[in-house]
C-alpha cells in the first residue's frame, strides 16, 4: 500500500498553503495558459526574459495541492535559469514523473526540491496535476497561444 | 419557482429539467414545474438519471411529456438508457436514425416507418445490455424504492449531522427536499486532494465540478467532494467517511 505521506509531503503541503511567485505579472514577455477542463485546474504562467535567461516568472490560478505546489516549486527552480537549462529541467522532470519503473536515485537527486513531486507516480490519475504547469511553461517558451491541457 | 414562472411565456416550447440535482441533491418540485409549463403549452422533459435509483417515479402522475434516465445509475450496465415519451408526441416525431426495423414498408415511391417504439430503435439493439437493465430494474423493484428511499434518508440525516460537527466542512446543497448525497468543501483543501486521500482510506467519492460548472460558479468554488449514499451503504461507513475527512484535515494542517 502506498503511503499518503509520500504524496502529500511537507514540501507539497507548504507550497500549496503559501505558493511562491504567486500572482499576475505586470508587462510579462510571455504568458501561457494551462487548463485541465475535466478537473478544473487552471493556471496562467508569466515570464520575463532577459535575452536567453528567465529573469522572472510567476503564476496564478486555482487547482489542487499537487498542481499548485508543482507550479510553485517550478517557478522557484527556474528563476534565473537559461532557456536551455529550463528545457533540460523540464525534460528531466517529465521523464522521472512519467517513467514506468523505479527512478534512478542519482537522477532524483539532481532534481533537488522538485523531487518532492515524484510521489504522484504511485497515483497515475494525479500525474497530470503535477505536469500541467510544466507543459504550460513549454508552451510559453514555444510562444504558443492555445491553452495547454494534460488530460 | 418564482423566477422559473417568469421564464415561461407564449414562446416557451420545451422545458428540460433535472428531477434531482447531481451536484446538490436537491429534489426539484417537478410536478409543479410540469403543470406550470403545461399552462403555457410547453412540453416538459425530465432528466431522471439521479432519481430512478432513489425514489419511486410515476410518469403518468407527474404528467411529464418525456422522462429519461441512464441504466448504469440504476445498477444496470453502462451504455443503456431509457426514453419515455407520451405516445401522441412520439408519433408526431420523425425517426432520428435509419436502420433495420425502423421501417414498415419501402418502395421506390414511398417509405412507411414502423410503429412505436421500433421507429426509434434502428439496427441491432444492445440486447445483452438491456436484458441486464431489465434485471437491474427487477432487482430495485423487488428491493422496493420506498425501502431504498427510507434507508438512504436515514443515512443522509446521520451523515448531515456528523458533517455539521466538522468545523472546516461546508455543505454545498442544503435543500429541504434532498436526495442522499453529501456535497461539500473543506477549508483550504481542494476536492481532488480529498478524493485521493479518501480513496486511500477505501472510500470512493466523486470530486470535481460534476459537469455543473455554472452551479460551482454560483457558489464561487472550483469543485466539491461528493459522497453518494445508496441502500448498500451503512452508518458504519458514514463513520469511516468522517474519519477519512478528519485525515484530510490532519494532512493539510
Amino acid at each position: 500500500m502506498f503511503d499518503l505521506k509520500d504524496l502529500y509531503q511537507e514540501v507539497i503541503v507548504d507550497h500549496n498553503r503559501s505558493p511562491r511567485n504567486f500572482g499576475k505579472m505586470e508587462n510579462p514577455d510571455r504568458v501561457a495558459e494551462g487548463f485541465n477542463p475535466l478537473c478544473g485546474d487552471r493556471l496562467h504562467l508569466y515570464l520575463k526574459l532577459d535575452n536567453d535567461k528567465i529573469s522572472d516568472l510567476s503564476f496564478d490560478g486555482s487547482g489542487c495541492a499537487i498542481s499548485v505546489a508543482s507550479a510553485s516549486l517550478m517557478t522557484d527552480a527556474l528563476k534565473g535559469k537559461s532557456l536551455t537549462d529550463a528545457e533540460k529541467v523540464f525534460n528531466e522532470f517529465h521523464h522521472l514523473v512519467t517513467e514506468n519503473k523505479p527512478n534512478d536515485p542519482d537522477e532524483v537527486e539532481r532534481l533537488g526540491k522538485l523531487a518532492a513531486l515524484l510521489g504522484v507516480k504511485d497515483y497515475p490519475a494525479r500525474v497530470k496535476c503535477a505536469t500541467l504547469c510544466w507543459h504550460t511553461l513549454h508552451s510559453a517558451l514555444e510562444g504558443e497561444t492555445t491553452p495547454v491541457s494534460t488530460e | 419557482m418564482e423566477e422559473y414562472g417568469k421564464l415561461l411565456n407564449a414562446k416557451t416550447r420545451i422545458v428540460a429539467i433535472v428531477h434531482i440535482s447531481n451536484a446538490l441533491g436537491t429534489i426539484n418540485p417537478v410536478k409543479k414545474i410540469i403543470d406550470m409549463a403545461h399552462a403555457h403549452n410547453a412540453v416538459v422533459l425530465v432528466d431522471g438519471a439521479q432519481a430512478v435509483a432513489h425514489t419511486p417515479v410515476d410518469v403518468q402522475a407527474l404528467d411529464c411529456d418525456f422522462y429519461v434516465f441512464s441504466g448504469h445509475k440504476l445498477f444496470g450496465p453502462t451504455g443503456t438508457g431509457v426514453l419515455y415519451g407520451k405516445q401522441s408526441l412520439l408519433e408526431q416525431m420523425p425517426p432520428y436514425q435509419g436502420g433495420g426495423d425502423m421501417i414498415k414498408m419501402v418502395t421506390f415511391k414511398k417509405t412507411t416507418y414502423n410503429d412505436l417504439p421500433h421507429k426509434f430503435e434502428a439496427g441491432t439493439p444492445h440486447i445483452a445490455g438491456f436484458i441486464g437493465l431489465g434485471a437491474a430494474i427487477d432487482y430495485v423493484t423487488k428491493t422496493g424504492l420506498e425501502n431504498i428511499s427510507a434507508w438512504e434518508s436515514d443515512l443522509l440525516h446521520y451523515a448531515t449531522e456528523a458533517a455539521g460537527n466538522i468545523q472546516e466542512l461546508k455543505l454545498i446543497g442544503t435543500a429541504k427536499h434532498k436526495a442522499s448525497i453529501l456535497s461539500y468543501t473543506l477549508d483550504g483543501i481542494h476536492p481532488h486532494d480529498i478524493g485521493t486521500i479518501l480513496d486511500h482510506e477505501g472510500i470512493a467519492i466523486r470530486a470535481g465540478h460534476h459537469c455543473a460548472m455554472p452551479v460551482m460558479e454560483h457558489f464561487k468554488i472550483p469543485a466539491t467532494a461528493r459522497a453518494s449514499f445508496s441502500f448498500y451503504n451503512t452508518r458504519a461507513e458514514v463513520d469511516r467517511l468522517v474519519l477519512g475527512i478528519n485525515k484530510c484535515l490532519e494532512i493539510f494542517r
